[in-house]
């Protein structure tokens, strides 16, 4: 449960921004979210309006994007995309690859504000 | 009334911790320090696992030290400092995982220079430690015979970021109907190729070859020195 952090960090994160914008308030958070990067969506969303009252971001919608796992196929010589993260073989060739390229993310992508 | 906008940010929620981390690694880098983070669920022996390593570490003539982490209590400090090695407690106050200024700020005071392994203790969680990198130069993720062999399924996100795993408390897997080969398998279905190794710390089956197992990576990585493997736990998987 370490989503109230990385919420608060969201927030500060997000605030300074608006701030440094000059915006006064922010309507809407775009978060990318990988499959690896170990964030429970559901707390992360209870977490994100526990961080956001009484700041600019109070009463904002958070806008998750999931960001799918990535690894990088020897024998195809290409990345590509998981099926689960429960098998980390190529959907292709299955080959096994542990080579990841996508999906640790977790990155404010932008920021609606006015 | 102003007019809604975007702006585009593309910053990760994890930059201040990655920064520091950085840091940490060039600290470590620079020092000569070898740095392993142990992560597992609780109750998989890490304590008496870290113990029996760093004395027989000392024994061989290096000099380890630990940090350790637990959301409150001085206890595994107080067990790890019978072994004669420099440890300190991290007490997290609830926090879940440990953080990399955590780590900065117990190490001052420290010349890591005197160490040629620094032990971590991460707090036992199979989810959040795994997204906060610590600077280590090898992260070990414990699992225990007890747990059975689904784990990794179940929390792929930390079995995938480790670099060598352990199978603890191999003294009761017959007891507990343990299958290593299921266990084995699951493990590489989400961390193709992580190195294993089986091991007892009661017993000391399987120890040595940790112990050689840790030695050898130093060894390697002095040798190495190389910068960017670990800069980046992205790309350094085989």
């Amino acid at each position: 449960m370490h989503e109230l952090s990385l919420a608060n960090r969201l927030v500060q994160l997000a605030e300074a921004t608006a701030t440094e914008a000059g915006a006064q308030r922010v309507i809407a958070v775009t978060l990318r979210v990988g499959d690896l990067s170990g964030v429970a969506l559901d707390a992360l969303r209870f977490a994100y309006d526990v961080a956001a009252a009484g700041t600019r971001l109070e009463g904002s919608r958070l806008e998750l994007r999931r960001v799918g796992v990535r690894v990088f196929c020897n024998p195809c010589q290409r990345e590509v995309e998981l099926l689960s993260v429960q098998n980390f073989r190529c959907p292709l060739c299955g080959t096994p690859s542990g080579d990841v390229r996508a999906g640790r993310e977790l990155e404010i992508e932008s920021l609606e504000v006015e | 009334m102003t007019i809604p906008r975007i702006l585009e940010v593309r910053q990760g929620l994890l930059k201040k911790n990655d920064a520091i981390a950085a840091t940490l690694r060039t600290q470590y880098q620079t020092a000569g320090t070898f740095v392993v983070n142990l992560v597992s669920s609780p109750g998989t022996g890490k304590t008496l696992f870290l113990e029996r390593t760093l004395a027989a570490l000392r024994d061989r003539g290096y000099r380890p030290a630990a940090l350790v982490g637990d959301l409150e209590t001085d206890n595994d400090a107080l067990r790890l400092a019978r072994s004669g090695a420099p440890v300190r407690q991290i007490n997290t106050h609830g926090i879940c995982h440990l953080e990399a200024d955590m780590i900065e700020r117990h190490l001052v005071g420290w010349n890591l220079t005197d160490f040629d392994f620094l032990f971590i203790e991460n707090v036992g969680n199979l989810v959040c430690t795994s997204s906060y990198d610590l600077g280590e130069h090898l992260r070990v993720v414990l699992l225990a015979v007890t747990e059975g062999e689904d784990k990794p399924l179940k929390y792929p996100t930390l079995f995938n970021t480790a670099d060598v795993g352990l199978i603890t408390k191999a003294d009761l897997a017959a007891v507990c109907e343990f299958d290593p080969l299921i266990a084995e398998r699951n493990i590489h279905a989400v961390r193709p190729g992580l190195p294993l190794l089986t091991v007892s710390a009661k017993t000391g089956l399987g120890m040595a070859a940790w112990f050689d197992f840790l030695v050898a990576h130093r060894h390697q990585h002095n040798t190495a020195r190389s910068e960017g493997c670990r800069e980046s736990r992205v790309h350094c998987q085989p």
